[in-house]
């Protein structure tokens, strides 16, 4: 589950991370009493407003109303309302967002920290992660700070530090040590990156996250070390024993159809083609997207119905892809095991009957327990409904209805 | 022979009243699996589908001679399941229960790295020997005794494979789901070798999916230690980055986990891939030189 920057932060806050302050507001009233507020407590002068989306590339991002970037620097309190004026409420379009881009409805306005001092800031970048292949959780850093990862990965793998952590053990001071040396750091600097890791790891073990990045992470001119933006993925299997944290779920960072398909207990993930499908089990509704595609199509959906299809089920996941103004066909892929064919196939006819009027060809591919019942009730119909049974049947018959 | 379960198997099954444990504790003994009872802390003594109901895995064990177990636990109690049966000596563990945090499965994956046991799973759909042994919750009519291994991290697509080996004519050896969670007991890379060590599998089918690199380097060790054909196939060629498809681990993270990748590497290495899913079983029949049978 993903989470907003502010969120985030206030996480890390709670587990003695240090972070850049801020204080979140939905609305340019509010603006210049909370830039008041966080003038009074960090004595900052200027201020950062940052849209709060559920996606990166903030900074470059423009909101398409106002043309202004999601990320933008207030040189006095004067100007902070004006500036949360042009983000909030706007649709911020990012290279994460695609192009429709995603409404602000709330900002950040946090306190300046790249003022002037003794030694230049510098930034870094810093993530806690899940290592699959090692089964271990790794700890990445690298000088390239604001950057892309990626990119770096790709272009100088070398500037990447990684230490993984020993399940049985946990990090040890010797590996915090090892990243803060290896970022360059010495003296006061150094000891405050050792703080930071520290309290960082100790943030991402208690919350059961799955994904922490800090991108940048920032050693002031002062020498202290902060997190300036705080990218935080939290495991969902997880979430029944952090109550607290499923609170932090916002809903309206999510597609209506995905959020709708999981009160129903559909996983459901929105696609940009034109031929939609519902299976059951993840792994055969992957399958059924690439069959899709290799007869000519391109899925508009995955949804996974589970284990437990029956009509509702079928029903829900019928009237959600129907929803999708670019589906020119359904397919339904259903391998039966526990799940009975014949039950799934009155589910469908029930649904089809209830919803009325559907207007694209549906191919039902019914396949296992009771599946040549099950294809007879589809037949026996006299639905516009296409039956088939073998997994080669169902592509060439959606290549049909493609042509 | 066959890998990990076999007739003689003495299997239990953890979680043996619940609702899920029941359900599928009587398909397993109608499939004719050599259940010997169950585990259910606070049951013990009680007997559940003419089964003894053991309070811990170490009295199955020791009463009953356990060797393989079962979990249908639920998530939240599933990591203490899993170590408990290592702790009482089960060589087999298979854990079928969905939806266990990582951060359990790091803690059990380090509980089990120094003892003698096999974990097969979690969020899987099991085990099957056909004819012999079917410890999970796959639809057990669909398989038949043959010669072709199974290694899969989906459930209904694996059933969906069985159905093609059945049809052309092929059966199965022992198909292992491996599991869809980003932490498992059993990797694509160990399941495989357990079959290509097994002198009754001829042919290996893998079937692996988006996220993480297990394909890849079951794909490095087929090319230096093969010794019978393997055909391969990814889901999600056309799944998008960054999000999770139904299964925790199925998630695009960067270049090397995409299904193109991982395709590209395993025809690197000899493995035959195919790029329907529907030309699973006619794969296998042809690079066999076995006659298709019907279809």
């Amino acid at each position: 589950m993903n989470i907003h920057e502010y969120q985030a932060k206030e996480i890390l806050k709670n587990y003695g991370v240090a972070i850049q302050q801020g204080v979140v507001v939905e609305s340019p009233e509010k603006a210049t009493d909370a830039a008041k507020t966080l003038a009074d407590q960090t004595g900052t002068g200027w201020f950062v407003v940052k849209a709060q989306i559920h996606a990166g590339g903030r900074g470059k991002g423009k909101v398409q109303e106002t043309d202004s970037n999601g990320v933008v620097l207030a040189k006095s309190l004067e100007e902070v309302p004006e500036k949360v004026k042009n983000i909030i409420g706007g649709t911020l379009v990012t290279h994460q967002t695609g192009p429709q881009g995603k409404k602000v409805n709330k900002v950040l306005i946090a306190e300046d920290v790249y003022y002037p001092g003794e030694s230049d800031p510098k930034e870094f970048y810093l993530s806690i992660l899940l290592d699959r292949a090692k089964g271990c959780n790794v700890i990445m850093a690298s000088t390239e700070g604001g950057m892309d990862i990626e990119e770096v990965a790709a272009a100088t793998p070398e500037k990447i530090i990684k230490e993984w952590i020993d399940p049985g053990v946990g990090l040890q001071p010797f590996q915090a040590r090892k990243v803060a040396f290896a970022l360059g750091l010495e003296g006061k600097a150094m000891k405050e990156m050792v703080k930071f890791i520290f309290a960082l790891y100790k943030a991402y073990e208690s919350t059961d996250s799955s994904m922490f990045e800090i991108n940048p992470v920032l050693k002031t001119s002062d020498d202290k070390i902060l997190a300036v933006d705080a990218k935080v993925n939290l495991d969902e299997n997880a979430l029944y024993r952090h109550k607290d944290l499923a609170e932090l779920r916002d809903i309206t960072e999510e597609d209506p159809l995905e959020v709708e398909a999981g009160k129903n207990g559909l996983n459901y993930v929105k696609l940009d083609g034109n031929v939609g499908c519902m299976v059951n089990g993840a792994g055969l509704a992957m399958a059924t997207m690439d069959i899709i595609k290799l007869s000519g199509g391109d899925p508009a959906n995955f949804l996974d119905v589970g284990g437990g299809a029956n009509a509702e089920t079928v029903e829900a996941g019928f009237r959600i892809i129907l929803k999708d103004p670019n589906v020119k066909a359904i397919l339904i892929n259903i391998f039966g095991g526990i799940v009975r064919c014949d039950r799934v196939a009155s589910g469908v006819v029930e649904a089809y009957k209830n919803i009325g009027e559907i207007n694209v060809p549906i191919i039902v591919r019914l396949q296992g327990t009771n599946a040549e019942e099950g294809a007879k009730i589809i037949e026996e119909s006299g639905l516009q409904v296409t039956s088939a049974i073998l997994l080669k049947d169902a592509a060439q018959k959606v290549k049909d209805v493609l042509s | 022979m066959s890998v990990l379960v076999n007739k003689d198997s003495k299997i239990i099954v953890q979680g043996f009243t619940g609702s899920e444990g029941t359900f599928h504790a009587e398909q397993m003994i109608a499939y004719g699996t050599n259940v010997v009872g169950g585990v259910t802390p606070g049951k013990g003594g009680q007997t559940h589908l003419g089964l003894p109901v053991f309070n811990t895995v170490r009295q199955a064990v020791t009463e009953a001679k356990a060797d393989v177990s079962v979990i249908f636990v639920p998530p939240a109690f599933a990591a203490d399941a899993i170590m408990e049966a290592a702790d009482a000596g089960i060589k087999v563990i298979i854990t079928i229960t969905e939806g266990i945090p990582t951060k359990d499965m790091i803690m059990v994956k380090e509980y089990l790295s120094n003892k003698d046991v096999r974990m097969v799973g979690p969020n899987c759909p099991g085990v099957i020997t056909p004819d012999e042994a079917k410890v999970g919750i796959m639809p057990g009519f669909i398989h038949r005794k043959g010669t072709i291994g199974i290694v899969s991290r989906s459930g209904t697509l694996t059933y969906e494979a069985v159905d093609q080996i059945t049809k052309v004519g092929l059966g199965q050896s022992t198909c292992i789901g491996i599991g869809g969670d980003p932490i498992i007991g059993t990797t694509t890379k160990d399941a495989v070798q357990l079959l290509m060590e097994d002198p009754e599998t001829e042919g290996i089918i893998m079937i692996g999916e988006i996220g993480g690199s297990m394909e890849s380097e079951a794909a490095q060790w087929v090319k230096e230690n093969a010794t019978k054909p393997v055909v391969g196939f990814i889901a999600g060629q056309t799944a998008p980055p960054g999000r999770r498809m139904g299964h925790a681990g199925a998630i695009i993270g960067g270049a090397d986990d995409t299904a193109e990748a991982k395709m590209r590497i395993m025809k690197e290495c000899g493995v035959h891939v195919v790029e329907s899913p529907a030309d699973i079983g006619e794969t296998m029949a042809r690079v066999l030189g076995k006659e298709v049978v019907g279809s």
